[in-house]
C-alpha cells in the first residue's frame, strides 16, 4: 500500500519537474504581452463600450482626428486638416492620400460615409451589424456628404462643440467597409482597421493578437506583435506580472502599487484622467433639498484620507465636476471642500438637520468605481462622526443602474456614481441639466436644476470657439462646487506598470493604450 | 443494461426541460437587464428600449421562451451580445477546457480518495489513519481559490516553476506538455479538496465491508492481505463509493467556478460568472443547460458502472 502511495507521488513530482522548465514564465522578444482586465467584447469600436476593449482597439485603428500623445488636444490622424462653418454646422475633411485597410482596400471619403451612416442610418444596409451604444455621441450629424475622393462633409442639426473630441474617441475610429461587408455581423472577430497594428488572431479567453504593420502612414512601430490576454482575476493579474507572465499591467489594485513602486524591475506609470467619483445627493426630496446640508456633507467627509488610505494614492481630491485632465476648461480657482467637521455641524445645525438619517446606494464594483464598498463605508463614517445617520443599501452594478439611473425619489438620499468622458460637455451635460431628469431620459438621477447651469452649459455646447467654451465650463464648476448636488470626491489617476525592458510607454489622459511608440528590449 | 441506459436518458429529459424553464425564468426576474450591461453607465431610457427591441426583450416572456426553445430544438443556441458570436461556439469551447480540467480533478481525487480511504480503513484508528485523516480534514476545510492562490505565490511567483494562468502559454507553446504544465495547478487545486469527501465516505465503505463474512472467509482461506483488501473487500465497497463520485463531479464542475476564475482557465464556470454578471441571457442560459446535461451523462455513467459491479442491480 505504501509502496503505491510512494510511486505515485515521486511519478507525480518526476512529472512536475520534467514539464517545468526553466522558462516558465517569460515573454517573448519585441513582443509586448498585456494584461487586460477582461476579454474584450468586440473589436469593432462602435459596437464595443468598455476601456477594455478601447485599449485594443486604438492600436488597430485609426480616427479622422486623434488625441495628440499626452494631452486632450485634437491633432490630425486620417484627416490631414479641416474647416469649420460660421454656424458651426458644417464639417469639411481633407483626407490622407494613400492610405490602405490592412486587409488591402484602400481609405478615402466613400468609406468615412460608410462609417458613419452604418451607426446612424437605420436604413443602412450594415445597420444590423450593431447595435452601436455609443452613437449618440454622433447624435447630432444630419448628413454625411462625399464632396471629392478625398474630402468628406459633416452637416449637424445643431452646433456641437464637443463633435470633434468625439471624433478622436474610440468610437470615431475608421473600419474597414469592405471586411464589414465580407464578415457582416462577424466583423467584431474579423477587425481590419489603418492603424499601426493588424489583427492576427483572437483565440477566446486566450489572447488576442496584433503585428506590426509595416505599411503605417505614421512610421512601422518598433514592437513586432502585441498579445492581450484577459486575466479577470485582480491578484492573479498580479501574480502573473510578479512572475514575468506579461510585460504591461492595467488598472493594478491600490494595495499592490507599492510593492510594484519598491521594485527596481518594474516602472508604476501614472496619470490624470477625465474621471469623477462623486456621490449624488437627491437635491428634490429630504435633507439633501437644503443646500446647506449638502455642503455639510462636502465639509464632513475626509477626502484626503479616502484617496490616501481607502485608494492609496491612486486617485485625487476632486473639486467640482469637471475633472483637471481637461486642463483648458477645467477651474483652478475652485479648491476643494476641506475637511471641516465643525463647519459640517454647524451648517447641519443652522438648516436643522441634526441626526438626520439618509439612505446610500452603494456599488459592488462596476466601471471605473474604484473600490465603491470601502468607499462608501469611509463615507458613512465621516458622517457619522458629524451626527448623521446613513443606512447604506449595497447592490450588485447591473441593478445598481436599475435602481439609480430611474431617479432617487422616493428611495434613496445619496448613491455612488462615476464617469469617464472624452469632453467635458458629456457629463455635466447628462447629469446635471434640468432637461436631464431621469424622465426625460437623462442622468441626473438627483434632480438638481439651477437655470443658470442650463444655461451655460447649452451655450458650451454650442459655441465653437475654444476660449469662449472655457470660461463657461470654468463658470459651471464655480456654480456647482457653491450648490453642492454631490458630495464630491475623487478623480481618479490611471496607473499601469511596466517591466524594466519596456520602453516608451505612456499613459494617455483619454484612457486609451497607446502603443504604437513602444518599445521591447 | 441497454433498456436501463435508455430509461435513465428518457428520465433526464423532463429535468432538462424543467431547467431550462428555471434557468429562463430566474435570469428574467434578476433585477438589471442586458441593455443596462451592455449601454453601462449610458443607459438612457430610450437607448436602453432600442437595445431590448434589437434584441427581441420587448416581447411577452412566454413568447420569448418559446422563441428560445424552439430554436434551441433545432440546434440553434442564439448569439451572446455580449461577446458577438454564437453561443454554441463559446459553450463547446469552454466546455472542452473545463473537460480537461475537471475530468483530471475528478480521476485525481478519486484515485487519491480511494488509496487514502482504504489506507484508513486498512489502519483504523492506527497513525497511518490519524495522519491521513488529519490532510484529508485541512483539505475538506480548505478554501480552494485561497488554496489556489497559494499555490499560484509559491509554484509562479517564489519558484516559477509553474505558469501563474491560463490554459497555453501565450506566445509559442500550445502542445500536450504545455497544457500539463498549465493544468498541474489548477487541477491540484480542485482535487485537493474534493479528495478529502472521497476519502471520507472511501474509510467508511471499506469499515463496513471489512467487518463482513466474506471478508473473514478471505483471510481464513489464506488469502494474501493485498488480495483481500484490494481485490475482494474494495470492489465490493466500490459499489457505494461510485455513486459519490457520481456526485463529486458535480461538486468539481461547480468548484471549477472559482478555480477557473482564479486561474483564468478558459472554461464553462468561468464564463457563466461573467455571463451572469453582464446579463448575457443566452449564454447563461445554453452553458447550464449543457452543463446540467454533462451533470446528468456524468451521473448516469456512476449509475452504470455501479449497475455493472452490483449484481443485484442488473434486473
Amino acid at each position: 500500500m505504501n509502496a503505491i502511495l510512494r510511486g505515485v507521488a515521486s511519478a507525480t513530482l518526476a512529472l512536475a519537474l520534467a514539464l517545468a522548465g526553466p522558462a516558465a514564465a517569460q515573454t517573448p522578444p519585441n513582443v509586448l504581452v498585456v494584461g487586460q482586465i477582461a476579454e474584450p467584447a468586440s473589436l469593432d469600436p462602435h459596437v464595443s463600450t468598455a476601456a477594455n476593449d478601447f485599449r485594443i482597439h486604438v492600436n488597430i485603428y485609426d480616427g479622422l482626428v486623434r488625441n495628440k500623445p499626452g494631452t486632450l488636444e485634437i491633432e490630425p490622424a486620417l484627416a490631414t486638416d479641416w474647416t469649420i462653418s460660421e454656424d458651426g454646422l458644417t464639417y469639411t475633411f481633407s483626407l490622407r492620400e494613400g492610405v490602405t485597410f490592412h486587409d488591402g482596400s484602400p481609405f478615402d471619403a466613400e468609406t468615412v460615409k460608410f462609417n458613419f451612416d452604418r451607426m446612424l442610418d437605420e436604413t443602412h444596409p450594415f445597420y444590423e451589424t450593431g447595435p452601436f451604444p455609443l452613437s449618440f455621441n454622433f447624435a447630432s450629424v444630419e448628413d454625411v456628404t462625399v464632396v471629392d475622393e478625398m474630402t468628406v462633409e459633416f452637416t449637424l442639426n445643431e452646433p456641437f462643440a464637443p463633435f470633434m473630441s468625439n471624433l478622436a474617441s474610440p468610437t470615431g475610429l475608421v473600419v474597414s467597409p469592405a471586411a464589414v461587408e465580407e464578415f457582416g455581423e462577424d466583423y467584431g472577430r474579423h477587425p481590419s482597421g489603418t492603424g499601426p497594428f493588424k489583427f492576427e488572431e483572437w483565440e477566446s479567453n486566450a489572447r488576442v493578437v496584433v503585428s506590426r504593420n509595416d505599411a503605417y502612414w505614421n512610421g512601422a512601430p518598433s514592437l513586432e506583435a502585441i498579445v492581450f490576454r484577459p486575466i479577470t482575476d485582480a491578484n492573479t493579474r498580479v501574480a502573473e506580472m510578479l512572475s514575468g507572465g506579461i510585460d504591461v499591467l492595467v488598472e493594478t489594485p491600490p494595495d499592490n502599487v507599492a510593492t510594484f513602486r519598491q521594485d527596481a524591475n518594474f516602472t508604476v506609470h501614472e496619470a490624470v484622467g477625465p474621471h469623477v467619483w462623486y456621490a449624488m445627493l437627491n437635491v428634490k426630496e429630504g435633507p439633501f433639498a437644503d443646500k446647506r446640508v449638502r455642503q455639510a456633507v462636502n465639509y464632513a467627509v475626509n477626502k484626503e484620507s479616502l484617496v490616501d488610505d481607502v485608494l492609496q494614492g491612486t486617485a485625487e481630491v476632486s473639486a467640482g465636476p469637471i475633472p483637471p485632465a481637461f486642463n483648458w476648461a477645467h477651474n483652478d480657482e475652485v479648491e476643494p471642500y476641506p475637511y471641516d467637521p465643525e463647519r459640517a455641524r454647524e451648517l447641519l445645525a443652522e438648516a436643522g438637520a441634526e441626526g438626520a438619517e439618509l439612505t446610500f446606494y452603494v456599488t459592488e464594483g462596476g466601471s471605473g468605481m474604484l473600490d465603491p464598498v470601502p468607499m462608501g463605508t469611509a463615507i458613512q463614517a465621516d458622517l457619522a462622526a458629524v451626527g448623521l445617520e446613513v443606512d447604506i443599501e449595497t447592490y450588485e452594478w447591473n441593478t445598481f443602474l436599475a435602481e439609480v439611473n430611474p431617479g432617487l425619489e422616493g428611495k434613496a438620499d445619496m448613491a455612488e456614481m462615476a464617469w469617464m468622458t472624452s469632453d467635458p460637455d458629456t457629463l455635466p451635460y447628462l447629469t446635471l441639466r434640468t432637461e436631464a431628469w431621469p424622465e426625460n431620459g437623462g442622468f441626473n438621477s438627483s434632480y438638481y436644476s439651477n437655470p443658470q447651469v442650463d444655461e451655460l452649459l447649452n451655450s458650451a455646447r454650442t459655441s465653437t470657439d475654444p476660449d469662449e467654451r472655457a470660461e463657461l465650463y470654468k463658470e459651471v464648476q464655480a456654480i456647482v462646487h457653491e450648490d453642492a448636488p454631490w458630495l464630491f470626491v475623487a478623480n481618479w489617476k490611471q496607473n499601469a506598470v511596466t517591466t524594466a525592458n519596456v520602453e516608451g510607454f505612456q499613459l494617455q489622459p483619454d484612457f486609451s493604450l497607446v502603443l504604437r511608440n513602444v518599445s521591447k528590449n | 443494461m441497454t433498456a436501463y441506459i435508455i430509461k435513465r436518458l428518457l428520465t433526464a429529459i423532463p429535468v432538462i426541460i424543467g431547467l431550462s424553464v428555471i434557468v429562463f425564468l430566474i435570469m428574467a426576474m434578476i433585477p438589471g437587464d442586458p441593455a443596462l450591461a451592455i449601454l453601462g453607465s449610458y443607459a438612457t431610457p430610450e437607448n436602453v428600449e432600442r437595445i431590448n427591441r434589437d434584441l427581441g426583450l420587448d416581447r411577452p416572456l412566454p413568447e420569448q421562451y418559446l422563441i428560445w426553445i424552439t430554436n434551441l430544438l433545432q440546434g440553434d443556441f442564439g448569439r451572446s451580445y455580449i461577446l458577438n458570436r454564437p453561443v454554441i461556439d463559446e459553450v463547446l469551447e469552454r466546455l472542452g477546457a473545463t473537460m480537461i480540467l475537471a475530468g483530471t480533478a475528478l480521476v485525481l481525487c478519486s484515485i487519491f480518495g480511494i488509496l487514502a480511504g482504504v489506507v484508513s480503513a486498512v489502519r483504523q484508528f492506527g497513525w497511518t489513519d490519524r495522519v491521513v485523516t488529519f490532510f484529508v480534514l485541512i483539505g475538506i476545510s480548505m478554501p480552494a481559490f485561497w488554496l489556489g492562490l497559494i499555490f499560484i505565490l509559491l509554484f509562479a511567483v517564489q519558484w516559477r516553476i509553474l505558469p501563474a494562468s491560463g490554459m497555453y502559454a501565450v506566445y509559442g507553446g500550445g502542445d500536450l506538455s504545455d497544457l500539463i504544465r498549465h493544468l498541474i495547478l489548477p487541477a491540484a487545486t480542485l482535487a485537493i479538496v474534493a479528495t478529502g469527501v472521497v476519502a471520507r465516505l472511501t474509510r467508511a465503505a471499506m469499515l463496513e465491508v471489512l467487518r463482513q463474512d466474506f471478508v473473514r472467509t478471505a483471510r481464513a482461506k489464506g488469502l494474501d492481505e493485498r488480495a483481500v483488501v484490494y481485490r475482494h473487500a474494495l470492489r465490493a465497497a466500490l459499489v457505494s463509493i461510485i455513486p459519490v463520485i457520481g456526485v463529486q463531479a458535480g461538486f468539481v464542475l461547480g468548484g471549477s467556478v472559482y478555480i477557473e476564475t482564479v486561474f483564468q482557465w478558459p472554461g464553462l464556470g468561468a464564463m457563466l460568472v461573467k455571463a451572469v454578471s453582464t446579463r448575457d441571457l443566452l449564454l447563461v442560459q445554453g452553458g447550464v443547460l449543457v452543463a446540467a446535461a454533462l451533470y446528468v451523462l456524468v451521473n448516469l455513467a456512476a449509475d452504470v458502472a455501479q449497475a455493472m459491479l452490483d449484481p443485484r442491480l442488473k434486473s
